[in-house]
């Protein structure tokens, strides 16, 4: 797991799903994100990567304004999904976290049946006209998130009883099963074993052929092993965006230099 | 331990010697298990005390002394006119009752060959309780046409006759007694002997409704019962859902802000608040203002309302706040609205805390006296009231008024009916705190 080969993925398109503009965040005083430009492309996979504490998670929650849930916390600047301004006062933020999804980073699944997990967002969502449309978008999205062939035969069975592995793929099952244009997952991996988070990540990468996915993590190499494009925050500032082969081969700042050669972090 | 400590080199001991350390150590956790030993030891004992001198005194109220006789009921003292119409026949009282019962037993006896030394006939009249004339008329009321026939008869025996088939009369109490003499005990003995007088199950106690003073024998809960299940309707009916909408309002929705905190506070407080202001208050409001009837189970439901409300509102906001942020960030990671947040996903896993807290609080309503005092529900009451929701604004008692009421009659028999009171309501009590456990058990769904 400690290989920093960076794995050498075409980007397959280029059209910009999210840009982000001057974004600052407030916790109350705390100045936790600081001016970032980011664009995000459809089809790919960014990673953010930065030192724990730098507002990683902050900037992502901003992303589909899960950020409006904590009282605190105040987002300034302008964040475009497809041209759309996300914090324009006509957008009801439920409306817009079905678009963009979202996978977090303690596998959360309700005290429900696995079925029961799955088919949530589609029904309140109504996207499903009957219990076969349903049937189809719960085995569909199982498969996507390479859980089907584990659970098809217990779907019944509590979602809180699976492991670790798979409680965070049925996750991100449940989150594609909302048909979501952007797929955000802040550490997707960090409670998993080595062999579950093998697992996500090559789901990872299949999902990037229908999502854009955003995707923290404060593991370099995962950034390296599933990712086209690489965000490094540090201290609430973005310090350097670039595609990933870029950030890891030669980075332009020091502090990323640093943080990828291990002296910060 | 500081740093230096951590340096130093521990002393070459053997594990098999304990060092004075942890001797110390040892002794001081023994005399704390001992603490709490005896701790829960004197509760135990306490717990058992109070069962056994309640359970002592009030299992006799599950029992009653009844007389067995056939009673001719004459045409011409019933029913004078003889068209047996019911309106007519309500014009003879108790009085003409109570002689045809005194001269059946008188001749019963006689014919049992149990000779009646030193009763007269009036002292035999008072063997039997003054209730059973009343009992009689209400049963020829209601259907005439027994008038006429004779049937054998099921009366109350009175008080002194039934406390002496209990041991709380005896021969030597019966000789410094106005009410009952020696002789009169000696002949319920020889009639009990002759199967005329037995003593069995008092259902009665259970279903009838309170009698006066002078008749400890007759009086039954069943009034008072169904005055504490009205106002038990009417709390849980109020308490839950506006307890359980202002906490989930106050948990999930409410912004923090100064008057956010002072309600809270007031909440806490108000739990804490003695029960008898809660009374001061429904006396104020809901009788002498909105003017609802006194006594009546309304009334009691709604200051007893009040004063679970808080208790409710704690248990669900802990609830609450015990379900884990991270299933309220799913569910609206996924699109959800805040309502739908709650109500799909967190509510049901805040299900058992919410009942518990409820039947904890229905449990402290069932046993409050002091308000429904206030409030008048202490009157005496023999109507039952009629079924919801009607019958809520009929005058009831209500179980622990009953205790209260019947513990200060003068008649040395309304200890045992106290106790027997007290009984029912601690079996209701376990009953809920049963229910509380099972719904439990149902809506924790360990996954
Ligand atoms: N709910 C919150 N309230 C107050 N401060 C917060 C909150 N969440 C995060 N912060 C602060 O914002 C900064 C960035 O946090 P976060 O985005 O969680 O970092 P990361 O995900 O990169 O580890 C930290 O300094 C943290 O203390
Ligand atoms: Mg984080």
């Amino acid at each position: 797991m400690n290989d920093m080969r960076v794995v050498d993925r075409a980007v397959d398109a280029q059209d910009l799903k999210i840009d982000a503009k001057n974004v600052d965040v407030f916790y109350g005083t705390t100045h936790a994100i600081k001016g970032v430009n980011v664009e995000i492309q459809d089809k790919t996979v960014t990673a953010f990567i930065g030192p724990s504490g730098c507002g990683k998670s902050t900037f992502l929650r901003c992303l589909n304004r899960m950020n409006d849930t904590i009282d605190i916390c105040r987002v300034t600047g302008d964040i475009r999904l497809e041209g759309e301004d996300i914090y324009h006062a006509k957008v009801d933020p439920v409306q817009l976290r079905a678009k963009v999804g979202m996978v977090f980073q303690k596998p959360n699944p309700f005290p429900k049946s696995i079925y029961d997990n799955v088919a949530y967002g589609p029904r309140i969502h109504g996207l499903a006209g009957n219990k076969a449309d349903l049937d189809e978008i719960v085995e569909k999205s199982l498969k996507r998130a390479a859980l089907w062939n584990e659970v098809k035969d217990r779907l019944d069975a509590p979602g809180t009883g699976l492991s670790g592995g798979q409680q965070q793929r049925l996750c991100i099952a449940r989150a594609v099963a909302t048909g979501p244009e952007v797929l955000l997952m802040d550490e997707p991996c960090s409670a998993l074993d080595p062999i579950a988070t093998a697992q996500v990540e090559e789901l990872i990468d299949e999902l990037r052929s229908r999502f854009s996915v955003v995707i923290v993590t404060h593991s370099m190499q995962q950034a390296a092993r599933v990712s086209q494009k690489t965000a490094f925050f540090h201290l609430g500032e973005l310090v350097e965006y670039d595609d990933t082969t870029q950030i890891f081969t030669n980075p332009k700042d020091p502090r990323t230099e640093s943080y990828i050669t291990g002296r910060i972090g | 331990m500081t740093d230096a400590a951590a340096n130093t080199p521990r002393k070459k001991s053997s594990i098999y010697a304990t060092d004075a350390n942890t001797k110390k150590r040892n002794a001081r956790e023994a005399r704390f298990r001992a603490f709490g030993l005896t701790a829960i030891g004197i509760g135990i004992a306490a717990l058992v005390f109070l069962v056994v001198s309640i359970v002592g005194n009030g299992y006799n109220a599950f029992r009653q002394t009844y007389i067995t006789i056939p009673v001719e009921l004459a045409e011409q003292r019933l029913d004078p006119a003889g068209n047996r119409d019911p309106a007519e026949m309500a014009r003879v009282t108790t009085f003409g009752y109570a002689p045809l019962l005194a001269q059946a037993l008188q001749q019963h006896l006689q014919a049992e060959g149990i000779p009646m030394d030193g009763v007269n006939p009036r002292d035999l009249m008072a063997m039997i309780s003054q209730e059973a004339p009343a009992q009689v008329r209400a049963m020829v009321l209601a259907n005439p046409e027994i008038v006429g026939q004779t049937i054998t008869l099921e009366m109350l025996a009175g008080g002194r006759i039934d406390g002496y088939f209990k041991n709380r009369v005896t021969l030597e109490s019966a000789e410094r007694d106005s009410n009952v003499s020696p002789a009169q005990l000696m002949l319920a003995e020889a009639m009990a002997a002759a199967g005329i007088i037995d003593t069995r199950f008092n259902w009665r106690f259970i279903t009838g409704p309170d009698a006066s003073g002078q008749r400890p024998e007759a009086a039954g809960l069943g009034v008072a019962i169904l005055g504490s299940l009205y106002m038990m309707l009417v709390v849980l009916v109020l308490a839950l859902p506006i307890g359980v909408a202002a906490s989930i309002y106050l948990e999930e929705f409410a912004p923090q802000n100064r008057f956010t905190d002072i309600i809270e506070v007031n909440i806490s407080n108000l739990a804490a608040v003695p029960s008898i202001v809660f009374g001061i208050l429904g006396l104020a409001i809901f009788i002498n203002f909105a003017g609802l009837p006194q006594s009546a189970p309304i009334v009691g439901g709604l200051v007893l309302t009040l004063m679970t409300l808080p208790t409710i509102i704690i248990a669900t906001r802990a609830a609450l706040r015990a379900v884990p942020p991270s299933i309220r960030d799913a569910a609206l990671g996924l699109g959800a609205s805040k309502m739908q947040a709650v109500f799909h996903h967190v509510l049901p896993l805040a299900m058992p805390g919410i009942l518990t807290g409820t039947i904890i609080g229905l449990a402290q309503a069932l046993g409050e006296t002091a308000p429904l005092l206030l409030i008048g529900m202490v009157a005496f009451v023999r109507e039952f009231p009629d079924a919801p929701p009607e019958g809520l604004f009929d005058p009831t008692s209500a179980l622990p008024v009953q205790v209260f009421n019947w513990t200060q009659r003068s008649d040395p028999a309304f200890v045992e009916r106290a106790s027997g009171a007290t009984i029912v309501l601690l079996v209701f009590l376990v009953c809920m705190n049963l229910l509380a456990v099972m719904l439990r058990r149902r809506f924790e769904r360990r996954w």
